[in-house]
């Protein structure tokens, strides 16, 4: 199996035209074979090594805490909803077809990515103005806590973790991953909109001056950031659904998470919420009275 | 690219005698198999060397698949039956006219005595583009050449494009609609039966086929039930040369007239869009009206509704809204306008 389609342009040149869609099968069994696999790490070998230090917090700080930590804006939490359904629709009026699911995919297909890059452009807006935009960027803590993890996972000696900021680093790598995949898809995806009838361009492929290489190479990144999210989604899907994730799949729900957990898992000199929060602008400090 | 040779390329033939073997044979091979009637379309793209399947399956030893038969009040058609035996057959032009006269309008006399009415309408798109090789979406592709601000497109399509504007160049299938015939497809899990309008479908729902065969399906009959048996029928077809070509439009009416009204009526319309369109708001517009040249206005501006034309088919819009007129009202009555 080819990695990608080839085809003979007009002009006698091998053009991409595609990814092969058996990368589909790849990808979706890869995700897979990573849930099984961390499955039986946690289950068996990860026991031993702390995700994070469990120091106790400081009563004085504990007790400034509220029962409830706003964890997700309502705002944060509807772009959240909004882009997971449009992905959704997206991946099934990808795919199906290609599994032989017959029905008539584009405009549903083309919608959804009207509708996902939307709310990405809000999210963007509200994450860089409302809320605080570094909170999801893996830090120099983020990469030494990695490092003194791995090591101890390998048996060797270590400091312990420190606690998580307001998101784990697996958290702020997955945004990442999800980020690169989705702004890849995005970008294609509003390019090769010029090629289908929409109200939002007479339909011309030459639109761009684009070359047919060009343009094949946009279907591939399109194809590749696609079926990379299927991989993407089904992780997630994976981690929203395991025990211990619970507090964070429910504060995307709810909005919050208890004041047992955030002591838990976060730093609260990393990520201070209630009386201890500086002011939202203040130099230096977190935003982190406005829920992200 | 098209690379065009006198010669046959290297394929597996096999000749099958039984729909069973026939079946199985398409079973195993799926998408490597071709499947062939007459060979008319098949040829052309096979010395093109732009379809290259390693299997042909050539159905004409199959005697179960050919030939005219009695069936439930109307009539059985295999798949492999010439389109000169369709339009001569008695009963056919007795009481399915509309089917003999939309056969007869096929190509040439040659033609039609080697083309079968299967083939007719499973035939593939004349898209110059795709059947040039170029890598369009019905081949496969990214794109449609035929849609393009500088594109020849005069025979494509004005209505049901999704990205690509190919049409259906089939005559019999808007009869075959009209009579509201039944399509017999086996498949490797059994026997299935769609109405005719069901059978083709357009490029938003599978852009590289243009009826619902998949890769191990055979088309093996088409059915003909009496209901329509000796209805008042219309067919026209419009084409650049009248002894032979595919067409820019043709159109196929069937209508039972009861106290000078239409009680029943089914319209089809093809070349216009990449399968043949049944109009059933049409259909119902007129239904209950008299059959006259009113009634054929209301009827032909009604189904050019949503049609969208290209750079150089515009003239396809009243076109059909004549045809639609002229399949109500009668040639009589409905002057071209």
């Amino acid at each position: 199996m080819g990695l990608i389609q080839w085809a003979t342009s007009p002009w006698g040149r091998e053009v991409p035209i595609h990814i092969s869609f058996g990368l589909l099968w790849v990808s979706a069994i890869g995700g897979l074979l990573f849930l099984v696999v961390h499955a039986l790490y946690v289950g068996y070998w990860a026991k031993s090594a702390e995700a994070h230090s469990r120091e106790a917090v400081g009563t004085g700080i504990a007790s400034r805490v509220p029962e409830r930590v706003a964890r997700h804006s309502f705002g944060a939490r509807l772009f959240h909803g909004v882009m997971a359904l449009a992905m959704f629709a997206l991946l099934f009026t990808a795919f199906l077809p290609k599994m032989g699911v017959r029905f008539a995919w584009v405009t549903y297909h083309w919608i959804a990515g009207v509708v996902l890059t939307i709310s990405v452009i809000y999210h963007l807006f509200h994450a860089t103005f409302w809320l605080d935009f570094w909170s999801i960027w893996p830090d120099r803590v983020d990469i030494e806590d990695a490092a003194r993890r791995l090591r101890r996972a390998l048996g060797q000696a270590a400091p312990a973790p420190r606690k998580f900021g307001k998101y784990p680093l697996e958290n702020k790598l997955y945004h990442l991953a999800i980020l690169c995949a989705g702004l890849a898809v995005i970008g294609t995806g509003v390019l090769m909109m010029s090629r289908v009838r929409t109200p939002f361009f007479t339909r011309d492929p030459y639109l761009f001056g684009f070359s047919d290489a060009t343009w094949g190479w946009m279907y591939v990144l399109h194809g590749l950031a696609g079926i990379a999210l299927v991989a993407l989604i089904i992780a997630h899907v994976y981690f929203a659904l395991r025990p211990e994730k619970f507090f964070i799949t429910n504060s995307m729900i709810f909005g919050w998470m208890s004041r047992e957990k955030y002591l838990e898992h976060h730093d609260p000199q990393r990520w201070p919420v209630g009386e201890q929060a500086p002011e939202a602008g203040a130099a230096g400090g977190s935003k982190s009275r406005v829920p992200a | 690219m098209a690379v065009i040779h006198d010669v046959m390329p290297a394929f597996e033939l096999f000749q099958p005698p039984t729909v069973d073997d026939a079946v199985r044979l398409l079973g195993q091979y799926r998408e490597d198999a071709w499947v062939m009637a007459g060979g008319l379309d098949t040829f052309d793209w096979l010395k093109d060397r732009i379809k290259r399947p390693k299997v042909v399956v050539d159905l004409s030893q199959v005697r179960e698949l050919s030939g005219i038969r009695e069936a439930n009040g109307g009539l059985e058609i295999g798949a492999t039956t010439t389109l000169t035996e369709v339009v001569r057959h008695p009963v056919i032009r007795g009481k399915y006219g509309i089917l003999s006269t939309g056969a007869e309008a096929a190509a040439s006399p040659q033609i039609r005595n080697q083309g079968t009415i299967g083939g007719n309408v499973s035939q593939d798109t004349r898209c110059w583009y795709y059947r040039a090789g170029w890598p369009c979406y019905r081949a496969g592709g990214n794109t449609c050449f035929a849609d393009t601000p500088t594109a020849i497109n005069r025979e494509h399509a004005i209505l049901g494009a999704d990205r690509c504007v190919a049409v259906n160049p089939s005559d019999s299938a808007p009869a075959l609609i009209a009579l509201d015939a039944k399509f017999v497809i086996r498949t490797p899990k059994g026997e299935r039966v769609v109405d005719a309008e069901d059978y083709f479908i357009g490029p938003g729902t599978d852009i590289t086929r243009m009826n619902i065969l998949r890769p191990g399906d055979l088309l093996t009959a088409i059915r003909l039930p009496a209901d329509w048996a000796g209805a008042k029928f219309y067919f026209e077809k419009v084409r650049d040369r009248n002894v032979w070509d595919f067409p820019l439009m043709n159109v196929a009416s069937a209508m039972v007239i009861t106290g000078g009204k239409i009680e029943r009526i089914r319209l089809a319309v093809n070349a216009a869009a990449a399968r043949p369109l049944r109009l059933a708001a049409v259909e119902d517009a007129v239904r209950g009206k008299e059959p006259n040249a009113a009634t054929g206005e209301i009827a032909g501006r009604l189904a050019v509704q949503g049609a969208r034309p290209l750079r150089f088919n515009a003239y396809k819009i009243p076109l059909m809204r004549n045809l639609v007129k002229r399949a109500i009202g009668g040639v009589e009555q409905a002057a071209w306008a």
